[in-house]
């Protein structure tokens, strides 16, 4: 539970409704990073595979020798290749977080999107920022990193200078981990942040099924069940909200359990076999008690207040 | 009982009628089931506008989100009063949430984001860093000079600037004919479009960790553009001991005046963001930087469009194209062309758009 507060920030919206967001965890932003890399370069590849596999005629009739091809034919295809590499790698992030879900497809399998810090309009200038800065963070500084380590084994080059840079470039990619709202050096940049997508489905209403739509009457024995003043003050919201979880969620083991737990603490002799009409009944009554006080501005946070 | 969970992925558009609202025991929940009827109907709308399909949206429905939008939304802060119904708020919460992305969400696409880019968008960006780019200008001459003075007062600077993969026979103590004939054109244009594509692939990768470098106050683009500028000054100090230095000048100008200009622009605008980081003024470090930032991110699109003139000017006209006057008419329309884009073709601003 606290490392979940860490991530919770509040943006308020123009019509001054305080929202709550969650930041995108680094691990699942490093996730969707990792995919939408492997998508691009699956795709460069496939491309250059379908390219070979269409022009592999080329070399037919030349013994296979490439210097003897059409030589305007060759360049043409390197010049495709060179140019579909460069729209790739910068056109996939570009288009994709301009659009209207303002997600790669590895932020949307991930369940994130990125969104202006300053609760305002995402500006297409944003994210092209972003996105320019992703280069010197993060590739530059692996591939710089991998080339100090191939040359201090092999004994080249000037090895303290070469780690003095490698630190500068991880000061960079380690970036994310020294702020609180795991800000990349593009997302300081461009005044963004990646946050939560959430997709909730609407559930349906408690109160007008079982034994909570008919006043506590149960289905199954016909028993009504009504709780009195002093059992319904035993708990607050907190227990009410978990109550609601596990009637929605929860399997009928489990609502045994909790159907036991209310009953001792209410001071009722738990039955048997009728435990779902119960906690419907108990939990429409205790809300209803619950939701009449907060109209007259009384709450009751949990079972301790 | 609770559904399948499967049925969430495939189930999409079946929803069930929602019962009877005075069948609802609580007032809370005849609240929402008075209201859900809208709620769904701009989760809809919502989902339609996040797959990209704006155009199959009826009239009616884009007419009617802000409206959708501000029940929703008041919904909300009502629910969060009286409802105790934690689902109800949690769906209503990312409901919002998703709607409000959509309503002050971007307002264009990347096609009409480039139309408005090309139309004075960019040639704004550029006059608004002016004060980088003289800044930018200064240290690039400052840093041809350096580069010739170096190799004037002791050769063996040459070798440490210029690399040599690149030198071939420029190198000092190479005779006029050799020099000479390294500006000469080719025969033909066979390779040279595959130079053009490698040139521009390797120019804007170049350009784009000048501007990248600009965050860490702008230093380290600096010292990128002194030492890239280091290396033109040795080479003109080369050609200028055998007398060739118009000749070098014409030959450079064909690209060199959209490129430099391009490497210019990219130093200037990482410099805007280390600059605003260094001295915020009244505003944050951080609204210092997302404001220079994105100024920095048009100027850079920008780049990149130069890089590609430029790698087609280097690789046929400079290699085709003979004579010192010839070379420098194509390299003196393009520069007297990016002035004027730059500094002469003054739009007004488009509007964004106030509030939806």
């Amino acid at each position: 539970m606290m490392a979940a507060d860490k991530l919770a920030r509040t943006m308020t919206t123009p019509e001054g409704l305080a929202l709550p967001i969650r930041i995108g965890a680094r691990g699942s932003r490093a996730g969707a990073l990792m995919l939408d890399v492997i998508i691009i370069l699956g795709s460069i590849l496939a491309f250059n595979y379908a390219l070979y596999w269409i022009a592999g005629g080329l070399l037919e009739g030349t013994a296979l020798d490439p210097g003897a091809a059409s030589r305007g034919a060759q360049e043409f295809l390197t010049i495709l290749v060179v140019m579909a590499d460069f729209v790739v790698w910068y056109g996939y992030f570009l288009v994709q977080e301009l659009g209207p879900r303002g997600a790669t497809l590895g932020k949307r399998i991930l369940g994130l999107r990125i969104a202006a810090r300053s609760g305002g309009r995402l500006a297409p200038e944003a994210v092209i920022a972003r996105n320019l800065i992703r280069d010197i963070e993060l590739f530059y500084p692996l591939i710089f990193v991998l080339v100090v380590l191939v040359q201090s084994i092999e004994g080249e080059g000037d090895p303290l200078l070469g780690w003095i840079a490698a630190g500068w470039f991880a000061l960079f990619l380690l970036l994310p981990f020294f702020n609180r709202d795991a800000l990349r050096a593009g997302d300081i940049v461009a005044g963004t942040w990646v946050v939560e997508a959430p997709r909730t489905r609407l559930a349906d209403t408690l109160s007008t099924q079982g034994a909570a739509a008919s006043r506590g009457a149960s289905a199954v024995t016909g028993a009504r069940y009504e709780f009195g003043e002093a059992e319904l003050s035993v708990y607050g919201e907190k227990e009410l909200q978990t109550l609601e979880k596990m009637l929605r969620d929860a399997r009928p083991e489990a609502l045994e359990a909790v159907h036991a737990t209310i009953c001792r603490k209410i001071g009722w002799n738990p039955g048997a076999g009728d435990e779902r009409a119960f906690l419907e009944a108990f939990y429409a009554q205790l809300r209803a008690k619950l939701e009449g006080d907060m109209r007259f501005g009384k709450r009751k946070a949990d079972k301790f207040s | 009982m609770k559904a399948p969970v499967l049925s969430s992925w495939f189930g999409r558009g079946e929803i069930a009628a929602p019962p009877d609202i005075a069948s609802a025991t609580l007032r809370s929940d005849r609240f929402r089931l008075e209201r859900e009827g809208e709620w769904r109907r701009l989760e809809g709308i919502v989902a339609a506008m996040e797959r990209g399909g704006l155009r199959r949206i009826a009239d009616e429905d884009i007419l009617a989100l802000p409206a959708l939008y501000r029940t929703a939304a008041s919904s909300l802060a009502v629910a969060r009063e009286t409802s105790l119904d934690a689902a109800t708020l949690a769906y209503l919460e990312a409901l919002v949430q998703r709607a409000w992305f959509q309503v002050y969400g971007p307002r264009r696409g990347f096609g009409g984001w480039l139309r408005e880019f090309l139309l004075g968008g960019w040639s704004r960006a550029v006059r608004e860093i002016w004060l980088d780019i003289c800044i930018a200008l200064f240290v690039m001459v400052a840093g041809a000079l350096v580069g010739w003075l170096l190799v004037a007062q002791d050769e063996a600077w040459y070798y440490r600037l210029v690399p040599g993969g690149l030198a071939d026979t420029r190198v000092p103590g190479a005779s006029r004919q050799e020099l000479a004939r390294s500006l000469a054109t080719e025969e033909s244009a066979v390779g040279l479009s595959t130079f053009a594509a490698q040139l521009f692939s390797n120019n804007s990768a170049v350009c784009i960790l000048a501007f990248a470098l600009g965050f860490a106050f702008g230093i380290p683009s600096l010292m990128l553009m002194v030492h890239n500028m280091a290396v033109l000054g040795a080479m003109l100090w080369l050609f200028d001991g055998q007398g060739l230095l118009v000749e070098l000048a014409a030959w450079l100008s064909v690209h060199g005046t959209t490129e430099i200009f391009g490497i210019l622009l990219s130093g200037a605008a990482g410099l805007h963001i280390g600059r605003s980081m260094a001295f915020p003024g009244s505003r944050t470090v951080m609204e210092a930087a997302s404001q220079a930032g994105q100024r920095g991110a048009v100027v850079m699109v920008g780049v990149v469009i130069m890089m590609v003139i430029a790698a087609f000017l280097e690789a046929f006209p400079r290699q085709l194209v003979d004579g010192t006057g010839n070379r420098f008419l194509i390299g003196g329309t393009m520069l007297a062309f990016w002035l004027a884009y730059f500094f002469l073709y003054r739009t007004a601003p488009t509007r964004e758009g106030g509030e939806a």
